[in-house]
């Protein structure tokens, strides 16, 4: 007589197990098939297909009525177990009890809900099975329908491009930085992001849900910033959890998953586990493919054959049409690895291999995905790829050459991306130059104005010379960067603000970088460049910056660090004094100074006090001097009219409030400024980046001088009326030089790049653009005007000062 | 191998660092782009300087007093300069920070 074999759960692992099992032999088993879901198995990795309309229901069922009949599996659908008596070997269905000789627990994963309110309102979803899809496609009848799906992971990603085909407008809110950031890295979560945009699906990263909002029903997702979105679906697709309820009830071995053998079998021998709600070797399972492998094995053992389920490294695939990436293995932690990357940003693709020692671990690749099954198999099989190493990226198809190009970023620019910012000169504008027989810089400038102006764009004009003439023209070459592009600084800052590219990523991938992220020369320009043009869309990235803007502070040749408070104009209180002179106290710090920049430098804290130290001069009203920045420094000021016999305006005062308007900001290099209250010059103006001196008549603003490793005289601006004409005049340059300086060049350097006459063009002359100037630099305020030591000194950032762990005192214990 | 649990990898900055502090001077703990984890001294053999303060690109650390640049994998200096320092093992667990327990045994001894 057969023996008995119950199977809870007709998915997509007990569906293969069945087959292997009816295949080697039909009479071993009498097979109870129970399902929660009121049908057999379908492939339920096609749900994605049928919720965008590519696929019905139909297309997508395994096993039919009829193969269950002639394999005589006894149904029962639509029908929970509800427990198992493992002392009477009975499985507990909703309707009633069946008994086994051998057990199979096949219950898959159950969806993640997130503990938020408003989670259980109708409308409310997550993304499993047919019932779900059918929901979606119904929610999708609505007109002009919102959908909100939480997760940016293969699933929910699945679900936004489906609900976007069938017509509703689509956001999609991840926590974390990328999107599907366990199978990508983020050079490839930058391309997809920026498909699916295409597709018309916004995304939100970083985005953390607080409530979900409605009365009866669903009606908008808010989040922790507050921010509220409109909803008539919500879908979380944040991930799954192992189905163990059973197993847990009747005390079977659990971990995360159902804990089981190389064979497959749980605590108890005659129940076996298979799919995603099993734990083999610590390890859970979210992909068909090696649960394909178990299904396998738990066929032989259910037969007493002897066979091992041993994990293989699994591929990931995104089923969204239009957006091709593929990852596999493993390409995140780990010591020891290296990494070959290859970017064709003119055709969006990306490839990037991860090699330990002479072998293939991991592979992300996006765009052009043709050669990752090859990778795969190398990842797969181990295989020793030291011979073909230079070549490797390429893919089997290589043939010799090398096609990675320098140029191009610029040969995909569209035609209609200025190139030339002064003059709003096109590339399509220059390639008809060049074509009408303008074939070099000198002739470009003279037709077109192209680079005639402020000169930056100049070597993109002539990428563009050389992409449209091919080898007629050879460019002189400027200096990169760094090694990690062959593009000059000034390329790259205009091809931030034509290419309108928001994040490092897509510098990164849109301008062809060579390593991963960068280096410390190229990355803390490539974050400044995009903080100064992207104010509002861009988020500062500490990691970016040279420690002192980090600490803000400035590190000491041993490691401490020092302290400077701003002092308003050079201006002091007897209550500011105290307090300094309490915190050098307190703090023992070693050496106090009086600087050349009328302030005063507490030298020596170490790292972890700061947090503390500026508390205390916080307390008295003082913030941070950013004596450590690319950033606006000191203002010194004379005595001026006030208290001084020749004095002829209020310099103090003015000093203070130029001072007041532009502290805060970063720019390309530090920026002092002074103000002299007659040509005495007792404030040393004349050798500063931005200096005025009073006048009986009014205010002569300066620009561009320099007192350090070169000395050099300022250059006359402008001379002004009002105070608040000089200020808006030294806040206009201030933008200026933010927007177009290459990084680390004072404003002396940049200006005798671009000529005095294109800065007076912008601010004297074109009072209009001087005010948009100003504009400009307010909204940057609006963001970057606090006082990072009042920040940092908070409770949750004071403590990441102090060292991770302490060992010496566990080894004192 | 036996190792110390000291503390979670989100409390290290993505490509930054943290510090651990040993009786024989500080060790580095850096975290890069793609999570990867690595231990190293925090000294820098040309002047000292505290590496874990310097920028983290790819698998490499910049040290922020002269801009020697080091493997985290092998500790080797980089380019033109010589120079190496130590790397100790640590991995990852369940987001546990897992340092090889031998620098204990190091530090006590
Ligand atoms: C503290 C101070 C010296 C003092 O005790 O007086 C100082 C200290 C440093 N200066 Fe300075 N400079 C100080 C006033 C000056 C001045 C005078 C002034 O501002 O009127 C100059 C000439 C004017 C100028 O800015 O060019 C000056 C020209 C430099 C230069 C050369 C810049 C140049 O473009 O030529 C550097 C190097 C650099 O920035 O790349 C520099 C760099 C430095 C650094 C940041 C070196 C470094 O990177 O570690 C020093 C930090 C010491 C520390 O740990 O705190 N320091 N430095 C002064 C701080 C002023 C303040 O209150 O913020
Ligand atoms: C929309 C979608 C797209 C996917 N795309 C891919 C892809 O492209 N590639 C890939 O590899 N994987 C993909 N997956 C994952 C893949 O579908 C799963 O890995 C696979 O289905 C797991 O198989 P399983 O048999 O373990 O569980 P399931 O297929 O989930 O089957 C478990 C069954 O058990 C039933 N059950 C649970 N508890 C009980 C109970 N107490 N009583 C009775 N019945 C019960 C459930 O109703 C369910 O029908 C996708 C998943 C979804 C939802
Ligand atoms: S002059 Fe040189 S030594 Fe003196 S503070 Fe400035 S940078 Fe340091
Ligand atoms: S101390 Fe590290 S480079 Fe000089």
């Amino acid at each position: 007589m057969s023996k008995k074999l119950v199977v809870i759960g007709a998915g997509m692992a007990s569906g293969r197990v069945l087959e292997h099992l009816l295949e080697a032999d039909k009479e071993a088993y009498d097979v109870t098939l129970f399902n929660a879901e009121p049908r057999g198995n379908y492939n339920r990795i096609m749900l994605s297909p049928v919720l965008s309309g590519e696929k019905t229901y139909e297309d997508i069922v395994t096993h039919d009525a009829d193969w269950y009949e002639e394999n005589g599996v006894t149904c029962r659908f639509g029908e929970h177990v509800t427990q198992i008596d493992r002392e009477r070997k009975v499985v507990v269905g909703q309707n009633g009890e069946v008994a086994y000789d051998k057990l199979l627990i096949a219950t898959g994963s159950a969806p993640f809900i997130i503990p938020v309110p408003g989670k259980d309102l109708p409308g409310v979803i997550a993304y499993r099975d047919l019932e779900d899809t059918n929901a979606m496609i119904e929610a999708s009848g609505i007109e002009g329908g919102k959908a909100v799906v939480i997760g940016g992971g293969l699933l929910g990603l699945e679900a936004a491009a489906g609900l976007k085909a069938r017509g509703m407008d689509v956001t999609v809110l991840h926590l974390m930085g990328h999107l599907m950031e366990r199978q990508l890295d983020e050079a490839a979560g930058y391309l997809l992001r920026r498909s699916l945009e295409d597709k018309g699906i916004e995304i939100k990263c970083q985005a953390s849900t607080a409530a979900i909002l409605g009365e009866d029903k669903v009606e908008a997702v808010m989040l922790q910033d507050k921010t509220v979105i409109p909803a008539d679906l919500v879908v979380m697709a944040v991930g799954i959890r192992p189905e163990t309820r059973l197993a847990t009830d009747t005390a079977l071995e659990v971990e995360r998953g159902i804990t089981v053998s190389d064979a497959m079998v749980t605590s108890d021998p005659d129940v076996l586990a298979v799919g995603e709600c099993v734990e083999h070797r610590g390890q859970l399972f979210g992909l068909v493919a090696p649960l394909y492998d178990q299904a396998k094995v738990v066929a032989k053992t259910l037969l007493d054959e002897a066979a091992e389920f041993e994990p293989k490294e699994v591929a990931t695939k995104l089923k969204v049409t239009g957006c091709d990436l593929f990852s596999a293995g493993d390409f995140a932690e780990g010591p020891g690895r290296e990494d070959i990357v290859f970017r064709d940003p003119a055709r969006g693709v990306y490839k990037r291999l991860v090699l330990e020692g002479d072998v293939l671990v991991g592979a992300v690749m996006y765009g052009d995905t043709a050669d990752g099954n090859w990778f795969f198999g190398l990842i797969k099989d181990k295989t020793d790829v030291s011979e073909m190493r230079e070549t490797l990226i390429f893919g089997p198809a290589y043939q010799g050459g090398d096609s990675l190009d320098p140029m191009a970023a610029v040969a995909a620019l569209p035609l209609d991306a200025e190139i030339c910012g002064c003059n709003g000169v096109s590339k399509g504008q220059i390639v008809e130059a060049i074509q009408a027989g303008s074939t070099d810089l000198a002739a470009i400038k003279a037709t077109t104005k192209a680079s005639a102006s402020c000169g930056t764009c100049t070597g993109l004009v002539e990428q563009v010379l050389a992409t449209t003439l091919g080898d007629d023209f050879v460019i002189p070459a400027p200096a990169s960067i760094c090694g990690c592009t062959d593009l000059t600084h000034e390329d790259v800052r205009r091809l931030i603000k034509s290419k309108e590219l928001k994040s490092q990523e897509a510098v990164w991938q849109e301008l062809g970088w060579k390593s991963r992220n960068g280096c410390h020369v190229c990355r803390p320009a490539i974050n400044y460049y995009l903080l100064a043009d992207w104010p509002v869309e861009y988020q500062d990235d500490p990691q970016s910056r040279f420690v002192n803007e980090r600490k803000h502070a400035n590190i000491q040749k041993d490691g401490t660090y020092s302290v400077v408070p701003r002092m308003w104009g050079g201006m002091t209180t007897p209550n500011e004094l105290r307090a300094i002179a309490d915190a050098a106290e307190k703090y023992n710090v070693p050496a106090v100074h009086v600087t050349g920049g009328q302030r005063i430098d507490l030298l020596g804290v170490k790292g972890e006090d700061l947090p503390a130290i500026w508390a205390d001069l916080n307390a008295a009203g003082m913030i941070s001097g950013h004596a450590y920045a690319k950033g606006l420094r000191t203002v010194k000021t004379c005595v001026g009219k006030e208290h001084c016999r020749f004095g002829t305006q209020d310099s103090t005062g003015l000093g203070i409030k130029l001072e007041e308007k532009l502290w805060g900001s970063w720019s390309p290099h530090k920026v002092k400024l002074a103000v002299s209250g007659c040509p005495r010059n007792c404030a040393e103006a004349t050798c500063k980046d931005i200096g005025v001196v009073c006048v009986d008549s009014g205010y002569q603003v300066g620009v561009a001088g320099a007192a350090g490793m070169d000395v050099k005289e300022t250059e006359r601006l402008m001379d002004c009326t009002t105070e608040e004409e000089t200020i808006e005049v030294a806040t206009a340059f201030m933008q200026l030089y933010r927007e177009n300086a290459k990084y680390l060049d004072r404003p002396y350097k940049w200006v005798a790049k671009v000529g005095l006459d294109w800065v007076k063009e912008q601010i004297v002359e074109d009072i209009e653009n001087r005010k948009a100037l100003v504009e400009r630099f307010e909204l940057s305020q609006s963001i970057y005007q606090k006082d990072p030591w009042a920040e940092l000194a908070q409770e949750e950032e004071a403590p990441k000062f102090a060292p991770l762990a302490n060992l010496t005192l566990e080894a004192a214990e | 191998m036996s190792w110390i649990d000291i503390g979670s990898i989100e409390q290290i900055p993505v490509r930054g660092a943290r510090v651990v502090k040993t009786k024989l001077g500080c060790i580095a703990v850096f975290r890069t782009a793609e999570d990867e984890v690595f231990a190293t001294s925090d000294r820098c053999p040309h002047k000292d300087g505290p590496l874990s303060e310097g920028i983290v690109h790819g698998t490499s650390v910049t040290c922020p007093l002269h801009n020697w640049v080091f493997d985290l994998n092998t500790g080797e200096a980089q380019g033109a300069d010589e120079g190496k320092i130590d790397t100790y093992a640590i991995r990852v667990e369940n987001g546990r920070l897992m340092l090889d327990a031998a620098v204990m045994e190091r530090s006590a001894a």
